[in-house]
């Protein structure tokens, strides 16, 4: 009796050498190290690779190690390095082409990285971080698109020389016609424009309404999340961000973690920027349809601007921030179609001013009526005019900026504008010193908590209690291990799940040693006592776990944050110990007690 | 060694008793949401939407200078409290006007003037709107946990046990929230999230007595319901006290080590699990009781009556 087959002892041992295994990258503890990582977004070879290594031997530091790491080059250093020197190095050599980051690196033998094991990822509540939960205006996002309909039916219709007044209201394009004749033929342009616009007739038959459909709405709110999602991935890998996560949440939303980044304040400038440039001619006669007047910058003048944008941000494939005469400018480069339009409008318009204009978009909170409001707040300024001196195409200069805005302005660009304006609504940060702290005090309370109850289980239970703190303790390491193994970010709150499991995990084990006490009270023998505690406490034990796991599915299902990692180690923590309470320690009983004479069990 | 002596025979469940328990229950909870409804709880900006600094000064911090300070700067609501140590002040503000990268470096300008040597160990910027949108998403969670877990228990056992689990886990959550307003303590996410670790846990409690209360049903026919039930929670009693316990243990430790933003989630889970193992007892029980539940709600029906007419 109580005899486990050597099959199943073996596949215990297995399970144990495989957690163990899994767990083990956790306890070599980290280094600082520069993550480099190539911008077009290919692979890095060994070649590169040791290119990287003899330009940080240059710059005066030797590499305890360097590998490549999902295509990205990795080089590690010893613990007191002072990598600021070796990550501006490297930037100044390479920024144009690589995305360098400074980062920490787990110290991990080679034999171990080969095995493609990784610790856990730790939270930013535990390694210190930015997290920014953004809002993507999708008003904005229709309304812009709207604009561009307006002004593309312009330019068709006036090609098709068809008269015609094209005002944009409350989403809605109404084309006016002065003479009914024109109307099929108008209908056609537009549809020929784009046909899944909805066009309607006007009751005085010589007008058409022109909307977007639902699906086109939702196709460009899609995409706007998705562009901006792209935009800010390419924001943040500029500013040297190592393991930066962006990612859709909901149907608006974009969380932004940003682990080891100490100062908001540069961060979030550039993050939410909506800062790009729109070049315009200048409306000499003032007079034009369409023409609005534009305020300067401190020192440039307003002008009245034309309606028709020669070139915008989002045709700007490179910028590079520079000097040109002590004056901070950036050079632009745009992409076919803009460059094809600047060639264009220069050709036609030598002699003639035409102005560059700065658009950003902020939100800001007002109080009305108690109540915080979000108001959103558009500038557009003048920074520059200039008359076309020459024919020019894709690549160009522009001046009016300080160095700072051309260096913010420059990275902007390169990155991408984002396709709709974003809001900050949820910013937190946490310093570095109180992620340590954080992590210090987490792992403190594991050990006292955990030293406490096995102390008292060996004091309770004895020999058997002994044997439920070595399952408690793979229980721990099999945690450990599934934390490595998903990736999932370790955070306060989910330590505080670990620290929760360690003193439920025991659950399991004093139902069953209770029953076994109860059954030998009543005169069972020894070997039949431990049998039934173990049979009879499993309906108990499987019922309790799984109406806790339910608990925390809900959890993890509904919950956000910090909730959601106290879910994931508490779901882990009660599967792991399922295994190691029952079968586990199971498993030992039967090694020790099992198929021997027993006068008594020790318990 | 043994907490309790081998075979306990206390009548937890007489009438007498059980009307003591329940008005001791009905007392906690009318208390709890009395205060709930009239002192309300203590959110943090997690729910309210606002601000949040936690500073750590080189040496003892003077609260009065720094309230002075910010309302200089005018802000002149804020909360500003010691945070576990000397040195380290909390500041709280409500929802601001003005764009937050803006707030953020004046705040940190005004904190830092007098020393320049002060960190800023947390900052937190909350809409009110994604506070409200968290209040209700942890509310909800709490609603849908205890449909899902009524069903299970309704699936393992029988309608009058669900009442009386979910009654006690209700029970539970109430009391738990209560004390937090009537303490006045910090309510914040991880509060919440506490109190649905506290109706997993409570849960786990009523159900492992339930299962026994199942198993005496049968083996112990011709007794009432209310003997069948006291002896199975006297039999339970030595194994829910020392889970109690090791999970108080380590509770303890987490409350005392685990730091100060993690100290409101203790707590919850220590009153969570001390009146959550008091109300697997007598809640859970003297519910299902009320109900007349008895051995004869617990037979399976046979599942394909088909089957019966197959018989030869």
């Amino acid at each position: 009796m109580n005899k486990y087959p050597s099959w199943l002892n073996l596949l215990v041992l297995v399970i144990l050498l495989a957690g163990c295994l899994l767990a083990l990258p956790n306890i070599y503890g980290s280094v600082p190290a520069v993550q480099i990582a190539n911008t077009d977004g290919t692979d890095y070879d060994e070649a590169r690779l040791n290119e990287f290594v003899l330009a940080v031997e240059k710059l005066g530091a030797t590499p305890e190690a360097a590998f490549l790491q999902d295509g990205r080059a990795v080089l590690r250093f010893a613990t007191d390095t002072n990598l600021a020197p070796i990550g501006d190095g490297l930037k100044d050599r390479y920024g144009r082409v690589a995305n360098v980051a400074q980062t920490l690196a787990p110290k991990l033998p080679e034999w171990v990285r080969d095995l493609g094991l990784s610790p856990m990822s730790l939270g930013l509540d535990l390694r210190g971080g930015v997290y920014v939960l953004l809002e993507v205006d999708m008003n904005t996002a229709i309304d812009t698109r709207m604009a561009l309909y307006q002004q593309a039916f312009e330019d068709s219709l006036s090609d098709a020389k068809i008269r015609r007044r094209v005002d944009l209201n409350d989403r809605i394009i109404t084309v006016r016609l002065t003479t009914s004749d024109d109307l099929e033929k108008a209908r056609e342009v537009i549809q020929r424009s784009d046909a899944d616009l909805l066009i309607s007739d006007g009751s005085d038959g010589k007008s058409l309404s022109v909307r977007m459909s639902e699906m086109q709405i939702q196709a460009r709110q899609d995409f706007a999340i998705e562009q901006n999602i792209t935009t800010l991935r390419n924001r943040v890998d500029q500013l040297g961000v190592a393991e930066p996560l962006v990612q859709r949440q909901g149907l608006d939303r974009i969380v932004v973690q940003l682990p080891g980044v100490q100062d908001p304040n540069e961060i979030n400038k550039i993050l939410t920027a909506t800062a790009t440039l729109e070049f315009r001619l200048v409306d000499q006669s003032g007079t034009e349809p369409g023409s609005r007047r534009y305020p300067g910058r401190v020192g440039e003048q307003a002008q009245v601007l034309k309606r028709k944008v020669i070139a915008s941000g989002d045709q700007i494939v490179d910028a590079a921030a520079g000097f040109s005469e002590g004056q901070p400018i950036v050079s632009i480069r745009l992409d076919s179609a803009g460059g094809e339009s600047m060639l264009q409008t220069t050709m036609e318009n030598l002699k003639k001013p035409m102005s560059t204009v700065f658009i950003e978009t902020r939100r800001e909170a007002v109080k009305v009526g108690g109540e915080i409001e979000y108001r959103e707040i558009k500038t557009e300024e003048i920074i520059n005019t200039a008359t076309i001196q020459g024919i020019f195409k894709n690549n160009f200069q522009i001046s009016g900026l300080s160095p700072g805005e051309a260096a913010d302005l420059a990275l902007l660009l390169r990155a991408g504008a984002l396709a709709a304006p974003v809001f900050k609504i949820d910013e937190r940060t946490i310093g570095p010193s109180l992620g340590q702290d954080n992590i210090d005090r987490g792992f403190n309370a594991i050990k006292i908590g955990f030293l406490a109850v096995i102390l008292f289980m060996v004091v309770y239970y004895r020999a058997f209690g002994l044997i439920a703190n070595v399952a408690l303790f793979s229980n721990l390491v099999f945690i450990v291990a599934m934390l490595s193994v998903l990736q999932a970010s370790l955070t306060l709150p989910g330590i505080a799940g670990i620290v929760l499991t360690v003193g439920m995990a025991v659950d399991a084990n004093v139902l069953i040693f209770e029953r076994i006490r109860e059954e030998l009270a009543d005169g069972v023998s020894p070997q039949a006592a431990i049998h039934a505690g173990y049979e009879k406490a499993l309906s108990s034990i499987a019922d309790a776990n799984v109406t806790t796991l339910i608990a925390a599915i809900v959890l993890f299902a509904v919950g956000t944050g910090p909730i959601k990692g106290f879910a994931i180690t508490l779901m882990l923590g009660i599967m792991t110990s399922m295994f190691t309470a029952i079968v586990g320690t199971r498993a030992i009983v039967n090694l020790i007690f099992g198929g021997r004479k027993l006068t008594s069990v020790p318990i | 060694m043994r907490l309790i002596k081998e075979k306990t025979s206390i009548d937890f469940l007489g009438p007498t008793r059980r009307k003591v328990a329940i008005s001791l229950s009905v007392l906690l909870v009318v208390v709890s949401l009395v205060s709930l409804a009239t002192r309300g709880l203590e959110f943090g900006i997690d729910f309210t939407g606002g601000i949040l600094l936690e500073v750590g000064y080189q040496q003892a911090a003077d609260l009065e200078g720094i309230r002075g300070d910010l309302a200089s700067e005018g802000y002149l609501n804020a909360q500003v409290q010691r945070f576990g140590a000397d040195n380290v002040v909390l500041v709280r503000l409500p929802p601001q006007e003005g764009d937050v990268d803006q707030i953020r470096s004046r705040l940190q300008e005004t904190l830092q003037a007098d020393d320049s040597n002060t960190v800023l160990r947390r900052v937190e910027f909350v809409s009110p709107q994604v506070g409200s949108e968290l209040a209700e998403r942890g509310a909800l969670a709490m609603v849908v946990a205890l449909m899902m877990i009524f069903v299970y228990v309704m699936i393992r056992f029988q309608w009058k046990f669900s009442a009386g689990a979910v009654a006690a886990l209700a029970h539970d959550a109430i009391v738990t929230v209560g004390f937090f307003s009537i303490f006045g303590l910090p309510f914040d996410l991880t509060v919440v999230a506490a109190v649905l670790a506290v109706i997993g846990y409570s849960l786990n409690d009523t159900v492992v007595a339930f299962d026994r209360i199942r198993e005496n049903f049968f083996a112990l026919r011709g007794m009432t319901a209310e003997e069948a039930m006291n002896i199975s929670i006297n039999e339970m009693l030595a194994r829910t006290l020392i889970t109690g316990m090791t999970t108080l243990l380590v509770l303890v430790a987490l409350l005392v080590l685990g730091g100060e933003s993690i100290g409101p989630f203790s707590i919850a889970l220590i009153v969570g699990i001390i009146v959550g193992t008091y109300s697997s007892i007598y809640t859970a029980s003297a519910t299902a009781l009320m109900l007349n539940v008895n051995a004869q709600d617990l037979i399976e029906p046979i599942k394909d009556p088909s089957l019966i007419d197959d018989l030869p």
